[in-house]
């Protein structure tokens, strides 16, 4: 048990450091940063200074090397344009996209929980089918349509939420919804199969033979084997909704991480993107290391072995 | 004296399959009654259908299914959840699946009691540790705090009878409960399960197709064949008088010390269980019968072969005997 | 395929429906530019905003209105489907050369080779996407091609999961293995044992990634740094629009309802062949 997390974390750490490796790749082989930084009218000789006071002009590796060492301590350099420590701009915006996330998760569990075990319950049947036909529709959703339609019909027609922004808990509302649909197929899809697998064992037919009431044998005994898969998946998803949370930030104008990376990317920001696109990747891979855990705590099959 | 449980012309159609055809079945106070037959012959169906537990689809009709008296057969969900568990405990086949992998066995066992009496926790453990040692289970305390799959396969059908215990039920429905263990363990759970009866004064109702296993513990035997019963009678009688052809063919299968002589060859009976449609009319065992006549595909007479001695087939009672004489 | 999986998908509504919304919208992608009623990219600064024919102010002369330069909706629209079938296709073909070979390689040599792939998988799953492709387009300057390639490169990771499992499936088959014992080389097992075994798989998985590859251009278009100004990409059309929204719904109503038909039609074929082939594509 503590060899096969000591393992999972020893490869977490690998996939860590190629995403950094990554990361830095992604701003150098793209181009020339000093001439995007520098913007279309620039001069050469403006390209030359920004060369130099950005340490452009050092050989890739030495700069390789250099960021590594800064962004393995959290420092990811100056932004060019918000004049600020880039660990600063992001530590503030984290707390939206968080709240964003897990909002959205909620919204996702309150939706696939209950629709997926109502499937299972009457699999084969027209709410079974249904219930298909509904995942099947929110994965078809243009999430950023979405996001201007509601924005439309709540916040326009009917006025009852705000369009954009979180002055108010109620911000989160509808950009809430618009990244639950992201996540809610997956987890309908999961929970129904988890669950026809569970009422169909042996075990509930142990439960129906004790007495015990159908409340008691869906959810305690069924739901109970079903849910150790949707918690761990749940748990990756979240990391799949930061990752995707520019779009949804983008559309609501909410001022996150999301946001944060979009403005920098149409302002040539290059370290505030890379460090964006760090942060989230780590947070998805410690994410899927929680699901690991998870999934070994909830089982007394692996957590006892 | 009112029988514990009484089936009358039993009927259960699942899909297209005629599963049981009016089998009656009797289960006296304090007595095992076995119910023997091949696969598919509709033993467990019978008893899931006493239960209360059949699978969707299925459909389930009876003259009269009466349990300590009072007619069940009417009975909705509710009625039956308060009966199951609590008066009726029933066991299975699968001892390695059907215990939940997600809880302790004594939360498993505990929750019968706290779900039917209402006993707060402390007692309800109580009463399980106590159980657990009448199974014949050392140190309850540590196996009550135990998860399924840290117990063998014995150890887990012992639970799974403990846990059928909690309530005091006056039936137990043993559905193959040492199919699928060892011989050495079978052998332990069968004397088990005898002496419970003896003790608790319990009425069971095991179902096998082990003869050897009906001649050990049964007090009462009845054969089961395509749905329905063909033979019922006392244990020793049906043991000393089989009078349809497939007990008869059943019996030879099994070899008897000091009655199948070495180098004999023991019997067998070729072909399979048939699968019924509704509809279907006379023997089921027609085809796969030496004795079979025209009049097996008509209808087939109950006949008294002596007191508690029923037979359902087209020859008279002692057709052996006279054969042989 | 086997004539009777033929017939059976016939009577799956699914496969039916999104059969016929992928056929219609491959006809339409084809013959574009002979049935649009206008160029679809002329302007027209007289003639802004106008409704829908259907609409209250709707002219008889543009079916679905025009945009705010214009332009005839329903010609931008037609050449929009192009746009995102054409994407759709060529970013499947990309991230199925890739993730195809990787999971194959994967799951046939297993050992070291697997280790490698399964960590390829786990980085680019780690990776977020969208971000990745803004960043790429912003730096390099967005283009058709560009879009494609960058969604290529970053959706195989679906591809290759399945391939990997598919084929180790295959790979301890009995008649795999006895090709393997006659003598048969590595590259004639895996062509004529392993892929053809596992395309059926690989055609579930290459349409609900045609149907990410839509959304995600879509989205990208709509960031403004995906197919760039003036094709009429959807999710560029919303973009375009949304200033106007507020005042004329349809303005986006329009394109996103395409989207969305578009991208269900795909699924609905998707999850047809997966029911038919009990595809496992949890993760």
């Amino acid at each position: 048990m503590l060899r096969f997390f000591l393992r999972r974390f020893a490869v977490a750490v690998a996939v860590a450091l190629t995403v950094l490796t990554l990361a830095f790749l992604l701003t150098r082989v793209s181009g020339d940063l000093a001439i995007s930084i520098a913007g279309p009218n620039a001069t050469a000789e403006d390209v030359e200074s920004i060369r130099q006071a950005y340490g452009l002009n050092r050989p890739v590796w030495v700069q390789y090397f250099d960021w590594l060492g800064r962004a393995v301590q959290g420092d990811f350099g100056e932004s060019y344009f918000f004049r600020d420590r880039v660990a600063n701009l992001i530590a503030a915006r984290m707390p939206v996209t968080i709240t964003l996330g897990l909002v959205g998760l909620a919204v996702a569990l309150v939706v696939s929980l209950p629709l997926g075990i109502l499937a299972a319950v009457r699999e084969g049947s027209w709410v079974d089918r249904a219930v298909g036909l509904v995942a099947m529709i929110g994965q078809a959703m243009p999430s950023f349509w979405l996001g201007l339609v509601l924005m439309i019909v709540f916040g326009l027609q009917l006025a009852w939420l705000p369009i954009s922004g979180v002055d108010t808990w109620d911000g989160y509302i509808l950009p809430g919804i618009v990244l639950a649909f992201s996540a809610i197929p997956s987890l309908t899809r999961l929970t129904r199969s988890g669950m026809i697998e569970a009422l169909s064992s042996d075990y509930i037919r142990t439960a129906r033979a004790k007495g015990l009431t159908r409340l008691s044998i869906l959810v305690k005994h069924g739901f109970r084997n079903a849910a150790i898969p949707v918690v761990s998946i749940a748990a990756v998803q979240l990391g799949f909704m930061l990752g995707g949370s520019v779009v949804i930030e983008t559309v609501f104008a909410l001022h996150g991480v999301g946001f944060l990376a979009w403005e920098s990317i149409s302002k040539n920001d290059f370290p505030v993107v890379q460090a964006v696109v760090l942060v989230l990747a780590i947070i998805y891979i410690g994410l899927t290391l929680l699901a690991d855990l998870l999934n070994a705590l909830l089982d007394p099959r692996l957590r006892t072995a | 004296m009112t029988a514990l449980l009484e089936v009358r012309d039993l009927r259960v159609t699942i899909g297209s399959t005629a599963a049981v055809r009016g089998a009656s079945i009797t289960v006296n106070k304090g007595e095992t009654h076995c119910l023997v037959g091949e696969s598919g012959c509709g033993k467990s169906i019978s008893a899931l259908s006493v239960m209360g537990l059949l699978p969707r689809g299925s459909k389930r009709e009876t003259t009269a299914l009466r349990f300590a008296g009072e007619e069940i057969g009417t009975y909705g969900e509710k009625q039956m959840e308060r009966l199951r568990g609590d008066r009726m405990a029933m066991i299975f086949q699968e001892p390695m699946t059907s215990l939940n992998p997600a809880y302790t066995v004594g939360s498993q066992m505990t929750e019968v009691l706290r779900r039917h009496r209402g006993t707060p926790r402390a007692q309800a453990v109580d009463r399980a540790a106590e159980l657990l040692a009448l199974v014949g289970i050392t140190a309850p305390g540590l196996r009550l705090g135990q998860f399924p799959h840290q117990l063998s396969g014995g150890l887990r059908q012992r639970v799974m009878i403990a846990m059928a215990l909690m309530c005091d039920p006056e039936l137990l429905i043993a559905d193959e409960p040492t199919t699928a263990l060892d011989v050495t363990v079978q052998a332990q759970i069968l004397r088990l399960l005898a002496t419970l009866q003896k003790d608790l004064g319990l009425g069971i109702l095991l179902i096998t197709h082990d003869l050897g296993v009906v001649a050990r513990i049964a007090d009462r035997v009845s054969v089961m064949y395509a749905g329905e019963v063909v033979e019922s009678a006392p244990t020793a009688a049906l043991f000393a008088d089989p009078e349809h052809p497939y007990t008869r063919g059943l019996l030879t299968c099994v070899p008897v010390p000091g009655k199948v002589k070495r180098g004999e060859p023991l019997g067998s009976i070729p072909g399979v269980v048939p699968r019924v449609t509704p509809g279907f009319t006379g023997c089921g065992f027609r085809d796969r019968c030496s004795q079979a006549h025209a009049a097996c595909a008509g209808t087939i007479p109950r006949q008294a072969v002596a007191d508690g001695h029923e037979l359902l087939c087209t020859l008279s009672p002692g057709w052996g005997r006279q054969a042989a004489a | 395929m086997p004539a009777g999986r033929g017939a059976k998908l016939l009577r799956n509504p699914g496969f039916v429906i999104g059969a016929l919304i992928v056929g219609l919208a491959t006809v339409i992608a084809v013959i574009a530019p002979w049935i649009v009623p206008y160029d679809p990219f002329a302007i027209d600064l007289q003639r802004r905003l106008v409704p829908p024919s259907f609409m209250e102010g709707g002219s008889s002369l543009n079916f679905l209105g025009t945009d705010q330069l214009g332009r005839d909706y329903f010609s931008r629209l037609i050449y929009g489907t192009r746009i995102s079938m054409v994407i759709g296709v060529l970013t499947v073909i990309t991230s199925g050369i890739i993730g195809i070979t990787m999971g194959v390689l994967g799951g046939f040599y297993g050992g070291k080779i697997d280790d490698f792939v399964v960590f390829c998988i786990t980085t680019r799953l780690s990776i977020p996407a969208v971000l990745v492709a803004l960043a790429v387009a912003a730096l390099r300057g967005s283009s058709f091609m560009l879009v494609v390639l960058v969604l290529g490169f970053l959706l195989w990771d679906r591809f290759a999961v399945v391939a990997r499992s598919t084929t180790m499936q295959i790979r301890n088959l009995d008649y795999v293995s006895a090709a393997w014992c006659a003598g048969a080389s590595q590259w004639w097992v895996l062509t004529r044992e392993v892929l053809p075994n596992i395309a059926t798989h690989l055609a579930v998985v290459a349409t609900l990634e045609m149907a990410l590859a839509i959304l995600l251009e879509a989205a990208l278009s709509f960031l403004g740094l995906g197919v760039p100004p003036p094709l009429p990409s959807w999710g560029l059309m919303i973009s375009e629009a949304k200033e106007y929204m507020f005042f004329e719904p349809w303005v986006i109503m329009i394109p996103g309802a395409a989207l969305f038909v578009l991208v269900l039609g795909v699924n609905f074929l998707g999850d047809a062949l997966r029911d038919m082939m009990g595809t496992d594509l949890s993760r």
